[in-house]
């Protein structure tokens, strides 16, 4: 075809063709990826770069040095973080995955009350995790000092402190990672391939060792990396059982203490160990799965048939169900006790309704929770508009540097909070382009700054998976029958994929309502959260009023939990926990 | 001899309501005998066949390998080789490996075993794909890796269940008659379990009808065929018309039973059939053994043609007698027949046979 073009210049009228090709145009993926790699660029990666530039700053690698330092605190701390990961692992996997198999495999009395709590822990925001331990199982816990008081000994029975007490919270809040990606596995795995193992005279040891050890083996791998990393960006479990010489905690005391420099090496170091992990996990996710070959043949229970198992098995199904609860029991019991009234007695003695009366009546007890409301709502505002389009770019967009962009969503998912923290402290504590020229540190913005780009990933991972579910060619459809791009985008695949971007939102809201760690590190007077509200209750040894906090916390967790299983049960091909393991 | 004997098995999966799955089964199968379980999905077949591999365990009854009773014993116990019907092949090991399993845990020296494990892949024509991973095998080849790693270890008793059922209708045909030779050579007593009738007849010595749980017959090819006990199995073993026919006399094999227009037939029937005088008899009558006769011949059904079509070797026809439909394969079908005519059906007394409802 051939147009007279009228007397304009060249480029104006290539680009006016380029614009009027609207979304078929090729240079359309382009500008929607413009603004979203702008603001990944300048909220995540570029502070992780302002930081290892404020790390060199004062006395160039000579932070860095202290980590080869036999005898500093630098190399210890990285150690013992290291040492807390790998031991976090272990324990997890043998809990998770005995776990998987107990409930996935075998049929029990007291089962289906044993699953229907087993993700409780997983849900727990990491602050009240830590504190119901801390209440529980420390040696200022009911469960050693009623072991005190049952034995009548000096001293606690079987309180747990220090590195252990690190392991047992770990433990008990991260064993879900192992739990799902092996009763997944377990699943998806063709039952006859262990009768096959069984058939050819294999006896139970043999089939686990040859058969379903290595066909678990993909999904063991991609939990331990997860729980690995996890484990490493652990804060709150150290701070409350004072274990000091750890990666996050090192950055926390040293950014208290005003050297900025040695807190931002330390990001710096975990930052990129992270990074490494969650390039290895993609690494490993890209080779192959056992999945079943077969269809609609699910795997059958075996029934418990020992005697002694027989009688075992309910008991131990409550008794595990308690340990499962016992954590929300205890904030929940400890909410209704008077402020410093618990001191040495094995439960609170006194009751009152006044830590809740207080919260809601007193300006500035209610004030952590406006807060936390309002700084959650405008990050997952910020989340749900860019994670969404994020999604779409990368998954139905075709353009250079895709992978990339995927990477950098997931490298917000990977950074520690505290690191997240130190980055933005880093970057914005000076004016640049991406703060509009102001200093954020210090301001009411940087702590939905931060939740922006700790939680944007929640909202990319479930609009991404909402969006794999979605036919492209229902959009294509759409354009072929007049709408223009955007139309068809809004009123057919946004519209599809509401419910994931809404569960992802909602999943994002609890997470910054109950965000603690990076909070910790940047909060002002005017702007305390509700998990630093409650990290200073503590402090001040106002227990009932921390918990009363963190009741409200679990209750708005547990709302939400109900709510957005109500979202994924109308949609039921989406139904994966897999949400809650962020 | 007797190999493998199952003795009033019955298998209830819900221990608290009365159905179930197998009941009260009773099957002997003689050594060498390649043995089929055949029935629609949900009649117990499968459930039976795992029973004898030792996955479930019957709820009451017995189930004896030669002199073993073993029906509590473990699976690995009972030195069987399963076909599965997804074949469930270890997905982390090669084909070799694969095959290698059951000779490992058998604790067969390792030269010993490189050799068995290259004579049961040339067994199945698979020399030379012992190093491929089992993903980069096709269906058809999947299948007879799944068939020698069952072989292999020489078991007593080969279970095979519906293991045709995923490949291609070409393929199937190729790989029974495979099987049934490769099982002829060895000699192993076999266990087969499938839906389709045709793939039944074709390969085994002995079929066990079953549906609902239950035998209902027992016999050669040959004989569930030709002598159906009842009207299920006669329907279900290729196609049959079951007639409902007033009995004029009866006698301990043979019944005669009064056609509508009046003539009467001498029918064979099996011992203990109880029908007398007077009864209603089913008279079961394939489409393959009715011609075409004059629409006045006094011993024939009368009725007219509501469907019919020409499929080369013989013409299928639909034939409305008194309201029941009649079917009829005829070859040589007088030319010209056609939709609307009205016909005579002549039964071949010496293929017709009695039924039990």
């Amino acid at each position: 075809m051939t147009v007279r073009s009228l007397p304009a210049p060249g480029w104006l009228t290539g680009l006016g063709r380029r614009l009027s090709g609207g979304a078929s145009s090729r240079w359309f993926p382009y500008l929607l990826v413009l603004p979203l790699v702008l603001v990944l660029w300048g909220y995540v990666v570029q502070p992780m770069f302002a930081t290892f530039a404020e790390s060199v700053s004062a006395d160039g690698t000579e932070n860095y040095l202290q980590f080869l330092n036999s005898s500093g605190v630098a190399r210890q701390s990285l150690l013992t973080s290291l040492f807390i990961s790998a031991g976090s692992v272990l324990l997890c996997g043998t809990v998770g995955v005995s776990m998987a198999f107990l409930l996935k495999r075998f049929t029990f009395r007291g089962r289906r009350l044993l699953e229907a709590f087993i993700l409780v822990p997983a849900a727990l925001p990491p602050l009240i995790g830590a504190v119901s331990f801390q209440l529980l199982y420390s040696n200022i816990g009911i469960l050693p000092r009623g072991l005190q008081a049952l034995f009548g000994t000096d001293k606690p029975v079987l309180a747990f402190d220090g590195i252990a007490g690190v392991l047992v919270v770990h433990t008990f809040t991260m064993y879900p990672f192992f739990y799902l990606a092996a009763a997944a596995a377990l699943a998806g795995m063709d039952p006859s391939v262990e009768e096959a193992a069984y058939n050819l005279g294999a006896g139970r040891v043999r089939v686990w060792r040859t058969v379903m050890l290595p066909m678990l083996t993909p999904a063991l791998v991609s939990a331990s990396l997860l729980v690995f990393m996890t484990s490493l960006a652990s804060y709150t479990a150290p701070l409350l059982f004072n274990v000091s010489q750890t990666m996050t905690m090192q950055i926390y005391i040293n950014r208290t203490n005003g050297d900025l420099p040695m807190a931002s090496a330390y990001a710096s170091v975990l930052g990129i160990v992270s990074i490494i992990f969650l390039l290895s996990m993609r690494w490993y996710e890209g080779r192959r799965s056992y999945q079943s070959q077969s269809k609609g043949i699910s795997a059958t229970r075996r029934e418990i048939n020992n005697p002694i198992g027989r009688w075992l098995a309910p008991l131990a199904s409550v008794l595990a169900t308690i340990v499962l609860l016992a954590p929300v029991a205890t904030i929940a019991l400890v909410a209704f006790s008077e402020n410093r009234s618990w001191t040495t007695q094995v439960l609170p003695t006194t009751y009152t309704l006044d830590n809740f009366v207080t919260i809601f009546s007193d300006p500035k007890a209610f004030q952590p929770i406006l807060n936390s409301v309002q700084m959650s709502l405008i990050a997952v505002v910020g989340c749900v508009g860019i994670g969404v389009l994020i999604a779409y770019a990368v998954r139905r967009l075709r353009f250079v540097g895709r992978g990339l962009l995927d990477v950098a969503v997931m490298i917000a998912w990977a950074l520690p909070g505290t690191v997240v923290a130190i980055n933005l402290i880093s970057a914005f504590s000076t004016g640049n382009a991406f703060s509009l020229g102001q200093v954020l540190v210090g301001t009411f913005w940087i702590l939905p700054l931060a939740y922006f780009v700790r939680f944007l990933p929640i909202v990319f991972r479930s609009s991404s998976a909402a969006l794999a579910l979605i036919d492209p060619s229902l959009e294509e459809a759409a354009r072929n029958l007049g709408a223009s791009w955007a139309r068809a985008f809004g009123s057919v695949t946004l519209r599809l994929m509401l419910p994931g971007v809404l569960a992802g939102g909602l999943l994002a809201f609890v997470h910054g309502v109950g965000e603690f760690v990076a909070s910790v590190l940047i909060y002002t007077s005017s702007t305390v959260p509700i998990s630093v509200a409650i990290n200073n209750r503590m402090y001040s040894f106002e227990l009932g009023t921390a918990a009363a906090y963190g009741m409200l916390q679990v209750l708005l967790i547990f709302v939400v939990m109900w709510f957005s299983g109500r979202l994924e049960s109308s949609r039921t091909a989406t139904r994966k926990a897999v949400q809650w393991t962020n | 001899m007797i190999d493998v004997r199952l003795a009033t098995v019955s298998k209830r999966f819900d221990t608290s309501s009365d159905a179930a799955a197998v009941d009260n089964v009773t099957i002997t199968i003689g050594a060498g005998e390649f043995f089929t379980l055949l029935g629609p999905s949900g009649c117990g077949k499968t459930t039976t066949l795992r029973m004898v591999a030792g996955f479930y365990f019957p709820t009451s009854g017995h189930i004896h390998f030669g002199d073993d009773d073993v029906t509590r014993w473990s699976p690995n116990k009972r030195d069987t080789g399963m076909v599965f019907q997804n074949y469930a092949l270890f997905p982390h090991m090669s084909v070799a490996q694969n095959v290698a399993y059951g000779l490992k845990v058998r604790r067969v020296p390792r030269a010993d075993r490189a050799r068995r494990v290259e004579e049961a892949l040339a067994q199945v024509h698979l020399t030379g794909y012992g190093d491929r991973r089992i993903d980069a095998l096709s269906g058809g080849q999947q299948q007879r890796v799944a068939l020698a790693r069952a072989l292999v270890i020489r078991p007593r008793t080969l279970l095979l269940d519906e293991p045709l059922s995923n490949l291609d209708a070409k393929l199937r045909e190729e790989t029974r008659t495979e099987i049934r030779r490769i099982q002829r050579e060895s000699g192993i007593t076999s266990l087969y379990v499938t839906h389709d009738q045709a793939e039944a007849m074709a390969m085994s010595d002995r079929i066990a009808v079953m549906q609902s749980g239950r035998v209902q017959q027992v016999g050669t090819p040959h004989e569930v065929y030709y002598t159906p006990a009842n009207a299920f199995v006669a329907r279900f073993i290729g196609r049959s018309n079951v007639l409902s026919l007033p009995v004029v006399s009866a006698r301990e094999t043979r019944v005669e039973v009064r056609l509508p227009g009046g003539a009467t037939l001498d029918v064979g029937a099996a011992v203990g059939h109880r029908l007398a005088e007077g009864d209603t008899a089913l008279v079961s009558a394939r489409p393959e053994h009715i011609t075409i006769a004059g629409p006045d011949e006094e011993s024939a059904l009368r009725g007219r043609i509501s469907h019919i079509e020409f499929t080369g070797m013989a013409t299928h026809l639909s034939v409305d007698v008194d309201g029941t439909d009649v079917m009829a394969a005829v070859i040589d079908a007088p030319v010209g027949i056609q939709l609307g005519d009205v016909v005579g059906l002549r039964l071949v007394p010496e293929r017709l046979w009695v039924v039990q409802p």
